[in-house]
């Protein structure tokens, strides 16, 4: 339990019976310091990290000095959580893991996720003024970590709320992922009763500048009253706390690394923007799918699948090695969907063995066109299919899902193709274009 | 003063000046001009719901907006909380390193940035990021020593720019600035030994040569106790000279609550009393006042309420400072907590257009008997029913002393009420900033020591000072303005800014002058103006004393006055001598010999100010020589 502590300092806290969060001493020169122990992520074995009274944290170097014992941590009465009323909330929340809402303990500065249904509306009390909820921890993994797998288990498990009678759910979810997940559950409903809104946040919420609250608010609000029953993303719409935006799950990218307003459509408006403080949803768009009577649900994943990043230079040779492993590549290539000459036999060869290959830009803004340039023409003729403005992280998932119910190549191009959910946007209008503008 | 078991803390903050912020790679300067602003909103974290007041999760959604103001050229994604912070600047470390090793300290030996959770918006992200490098150590002064309790590393908070209603606007430019925060130990015992700790300290802040200057870069905390007293916490002293003011101040204040709470007691004032006091509505009476105040909150659908309070007359009109009583106190807390101005008493009615008849109803309403106080207040009923509960928790406060509180200090020297003293600050760590390994620095740390008073002190003599002025230099708090004004003007002789500084400004002082006025902007406009030679050194001491001495609101402005004293050049002077010999030709051939100071007299007269006596006397010789032969 000495967590972060290694070598001769963790046998030397074993042997005075210290452990994390008990009240120490340590005598060190002239220098006498009483605290708290606390985690250690020092990267030297022989500091130890004391928190002082006054709340601050130090490092000392332990070599030969004294530590005591001052009294061993008080345990906290572990409260009881209330499972007795199991209300069938308006609206579900499922967590799937990052840290919609946490709690901190400033004795061991911990800070721990705090997902039940009461913890949640502690956080948040305001909810009670929209939406009965009812929340539940389904995961609690980091998004890097997320897999195909577990998107099944959250379609299942959103399918089952919204049976139950949920108008809605909200998925918490960590964001660097989200939008992959965003897509699968997309592509694995035809039909539903209500939408899903995934919700995450990018500052934590162990913090007052959180952006937390106000996603979470507005994706409550939104799974409850929404006119649309599709998956979609929430987040800030802009860097002030004014208003949020839904964004269509098979059309949106995270476009940075930690703004709050991250989020954004490409290629495509959002569904809809939402006027939290005055409890206000406003549709942006009026071809959505209204919610339905029923949920149909088939959510399958083929994770043979690759997604390859053309450069300059890059050795087609590198196909031989996953040849044997896919199923289907999508490309993100350059400009109107170009990868060099070089790759044209490998291609070739590969869609002749039924592999599937897909074209998408590395741009992301625009749609690929593989006409205009001789190459694309080329490739075109060794069988790539040019996906016209699908992301090629959508064009992957959507391939994942298309491979888990087709073997057959060319059910697999026409359903590549088809607009399922929203993913093409055959008009582009001049305004869908960020720019910069500078003075 | 001994007898009273005064025990004094300083706090001392000071701006570092590594040219950049502590948490990214923004300059350090100060801008006014924005494009983009931000709105947001701050909530509590979960944790502190046990100290902080529920209801402040539920003003979240409809409560207090924060705009910010985001300069491009000194802010960035960090300080708009979009991007986690940089890496910490290690000088900024290296500089606390080295005041650490002058002042006794002990390094620690890793460094944790924490977060230290403030929701007033000062801070975009809801935190102060601090961190403490040293513990211990001390400084010798001559009534003892005084310990050293933390040295720190911090970042400077958003500069507030307006207060509105439901909305503080701040400027991001400030945000990051590195600052250095010394604590001493509560061994101060006396309001001349903490101006003198805090200007050592202040001194070898300077002696760095890394410290930012000006008004505003260095501020002072006090923490000041009597025995039988409570500590209590004055924030923002920003000017040196005003320490041992606030601290009398402050002394006499919490002596006189402790005279309050005896009196309290001997007249049988309890606990139980102040807690069953009546609130009753008085707005009746006031339909027709001629009370602006009162008129005013009675417009907006509010009401008049009053409270009498049994056996405390004379009480609320208990001075406690220098124009400041007891009942200001009150209306204080009144202001602050429940936002609620207009709170009267007794003590001080008849006045502010309420009328003598008025309060005879107050009394014969409120029932208010000899030796019974009242206090009335005007405001929208909501306010009222907080205030009121305020006012009986204040009073209760009363029967024990001195409340534990944080108080903002004022130009004058006098102190208010900010808010209550927040319990152990919320900290918990910054996981954004891994901890920083103090030993891996201290080596260059060396080279940050301050230089000691001996060698500053043969610096200045070789710069021309003679060995008294030098001395006054050294241990004046206008030190580093001295060395920035003989660096950036090195036409002018460092003897005259010597002279200026610590010389012209006691005699501007001793005729009537308020030094308050003059800043450093001040004096180094009129250091510039000389170095250009538009006005002359001897019309300095002339320029300031009109510059303070004018009636505050109809001051005229520097320019203005210097524009006045702007030096005659040497032609314009033989014209004016030449203009006054033909005027007075007559006497000046009659009195031959008394010529010279004739036209003295009648020149000087003319040009006092704008051009030196030396070279006035030295042109009237030579017309006169002319004049004669």
């Amino acid at each position: 339990m000495l967590e972060g502590y290694r070598g001769k300092l963790a046998s030397l806290l074993v042997s005075k019976g210290i452990d994390i969060g008990d009240k120490i001493r340590v005598r060190k020169g002239n220098l006498e310091v009483e605290g708290i122990l606390f985690p250690s992520f020092s990267k030297y074995d022989d500091i130890l990290v004391i928190k002082m009274d006054n709340g601050y944290n130090i490092g000392l170097k332990i070599d030969g000095d004294e530590i005591y014992l001052v009294c061993k941590k008080s345990v906290a009465e572990n409260k009881e959580t209330k499972g007795g009323e199991k209300s069938r909330g308006e609206v579900k929340i499922i967590s799937t893991g990052g840290t919609i809402v946490s709690k901190i303990e400033y004795e061991t500065g911990a800070v721990k996720p705090a997902l039940t249904t009461e913890d949640i509306l502690e956080y948040l009390p305001q909810i009670r003024e929209i939406a009965d909820i009812d929340a539940e921890v389904l995961f609690s993994i980091l998004s890097e970590n997320m897999k195909p797998e577990y998107w099944t288990k959250i379609a299942e498990e959103t399918k089952r709320a919204l049976d139950e009678g949920s108008k809605g759910v909200v998925i918490a979810h960590g964001t660097d992922t989200m939008t992959y997940t965003a897509s699968a559950l997309a592509f694995s409903f035809s039909q539903m009763t209500g939408p899903v809104i995934m919700v995450g946040s990018q500052r934590s919420s162990d913090r007052p500048s959180s952006d937390s609250p106000i996603n979470l608010y507005s994706s409550v609000l939104l799974a409850k009253k929404s006119p649309f029953a599709e998956v979609s993303v929430l987040m800030h719409g802009e860097s002030s706390d004014t208003y949020t935006l839904a964004h269509r799950a098979v059309k949106t990218r995270k476009m940075h690394t930690s703004r709050r307003d991250a989020f954004q459509s490409i290629n495509d408006i959002p569904l809809a923007k939402v006027k939290w403080k005055n409890n206000e949803i406003v549709m942006m768009r009026n071809d959505f799918r209204p919610r339905g009577n029923h949920n149909t649900l088939d959510s399958k994943f083929d994770t043979r699948v690759f997604l390859l990043y053309y450069y300059p230079g890059m050795d087609p040779s590198f196909l031989e090695t996953i040849r044997d492993k896919v199923k289907g590549i999508i490309i993100a290539g350059t400009g109107l969907g170009h990868t060099s000459e070089e790759f044209e036999p490998y291609f070739r060869s590969m869609t002749k063995d039924g592999i599937f290959i897909g074209m998408t830009s590395q741009c992301l803004f625009g749609r690929v066109n593989m006409n205009v340039y001789t190459t694309g023409r080329k490739l075109q003729n060794a069988g790539v299919v040019p996906l016209g403005d699908l992301l090629p992280e959508t064009a992957l998932v959507k391939l994942m899902w298309i491979l888990a119910h087709t073997n057959d190549v060319e059910e697999v191009r026409k359903m590549m193709l088809k607009n399922l959910a929203g993913e093409f946007n055959f008009r582009h209008s001049e305004q869908l274009f960020p720019r910069w503008y500078h003075e | 003063m001994s007898d009273l078991g005064v025990k004094i803390g300083l706090e001392i903050h000071q701006q570092l000046e590594t040219h950049k912020k502590l948490f990214c790679d923004c300059p350090s300067v100060l801008d006014d001009s924005y494009k983009v602003t931000l709105t947001r909103k701050l909530r509590p974290v979960t944790s502190e719901m046990g100290d902080v007041d529920v209801a402040a999760l539920f003003e979240w959604k409809k409560g207090k907006s924060y705009l910010y103001l985001a300069p491009d050229r000194s802010s960035c994604l960090v300080e708009c909380d979009e991007e986690p912070p940089h890496e910490m600047d290690r000088e900024a470390i290296k500089i606390a390193l080295g005041m650490a090793l002058a002042l006794n300290s002990t390094p620690i030996d890793e460094i944790y940035v924490m977060r230290k959770i403030v929701i007033d918006g000062s801070n975009t992200s809801g935190f102060q990021r601090t961190a403490i490098v040293s513990l211990g150590g001390f400084i010798e002064d001559k009534e003892g020593k005084v310990g050293i309790q933390t040295i720190a590393v911090e970042e400077d908070a958003a500069r507030k720019v307006e207060d509105k209603k439901e909305e503080i606007i701040y400027n991001l430019d400030r945000l990051g600035f590195p600052l250095i925060e010394i604590s001493t130990a509560p061994d101060i015992k006396s309001p001349e030994q903490a101006e003198r700790v805090a200007l050592e300290i202040g001194q070898l802040l300077r002696m760095t040569g890394r410290v930012k200057r000006g008004l505003g870069t260095i501020r002072q905390d006090l923490n000041v106790s009597i025995s039988g007293g409570t500590k209590v916490e004055i924030k923002g002293v920003q000017r040196l000279e005003l320490i041992s003011t606030i601290i009398e101040n402050e002394i006499r204040r919490q002596k006189t609550l402790l005279e309050i709470r005896d009196e309290l007691k001997s007249r049988g004032v309890t606990e139980e009393v102040l807690r069953n006091l009546k609130v009753i509505d008085l707005t009746s009476i006031f339909t027709e006042t001629g009370s602006k105040i009162i008129k005013a909150g009675l417009s907006s659908n509010g009401k008049v309420i009053g409270i009498k309070l049994p056996k405390m007359s004379g009480i609320m009109g208990r001075e406690v400072m220098l124009g400041r009583r007891f009942g200001t106190e009150v209306a204080d807390y009144v202001r602050v907590l429940a936002g609620l101005g207009g709170l009267f008493h007794s003590d001080e009615l008849p006045n502010y257009g309420i009328t003598l008849d008025e309060v005879n109803k107050v009394k014969e309403t409120l029932e208010v008997k000899q030796g019974d106080g009242f206090i009335i207040l005007v405001g929208d009923q909501e306010k009222l029913n907080i205030a009121a509960q305020i006012i009986k928790d204040r009073l209760i406060q009363a029967l024990t002393g001195v409340p534990k509180e944080t108080r903002g200090a004022e130009d004058d020297g006098t102190t208010r009420f900010l808010r209550p003293q927040p319990g152990s600050a919320r900290m918990y760590p910054e996981t954004d900033i891994p901890p920083i390994s103090s030993f891996e620095l201290i080596e260059e740390a060396k080279a940050y020591v301050p230089q000691s008073p001996e060698v500053k002190l043969k610096h200045f003599i070789e710069m021309g000072l003679n060995e008294e002025l030098a001395n006054l230099i050294l241990r004046s708090p206008r030190i580093d303005t001295f060395e920035y004004l003989t660096e950036k003007y090195k036409n002018v002789s460092p003897v005259f800014i010597a002279t200026l500084l610590e010389n012209t400004l006691k005699y501007v002082k001793s005729k009537g002058g308020n030094l308050n006025l003059i800043d450093e902007n001040v004096i180094e406009t009129l250091v510039k103006e000389i170095s250009e030679g538009k006005i002359n050194k001897d019309s300095v001491a002339d320029i300031l004393i009109e510059f303070s001495t004018e009636n505050g609101k109809k001051r005229i402005s520097l320019e203005e006055i210097i524009s006045n004293f702007h030096s005659i050049s040497e032609d314009t002077l033989v014209t004016i001598i030449r203009e006054e010999i033909e005027k007075n030709k007559e006497e000046l051939l009659k009195r031959r010999d008394k010529a010279f100071n004739i036209l003295m007299a009648r020149v000087m007269g003319r040009v006092r100010g704008k051009a030196e006596g030396k070279l006035v006397a030295e042109l009237i010789r030579k017309e006169v020589d002319n004049l004669l032969r």
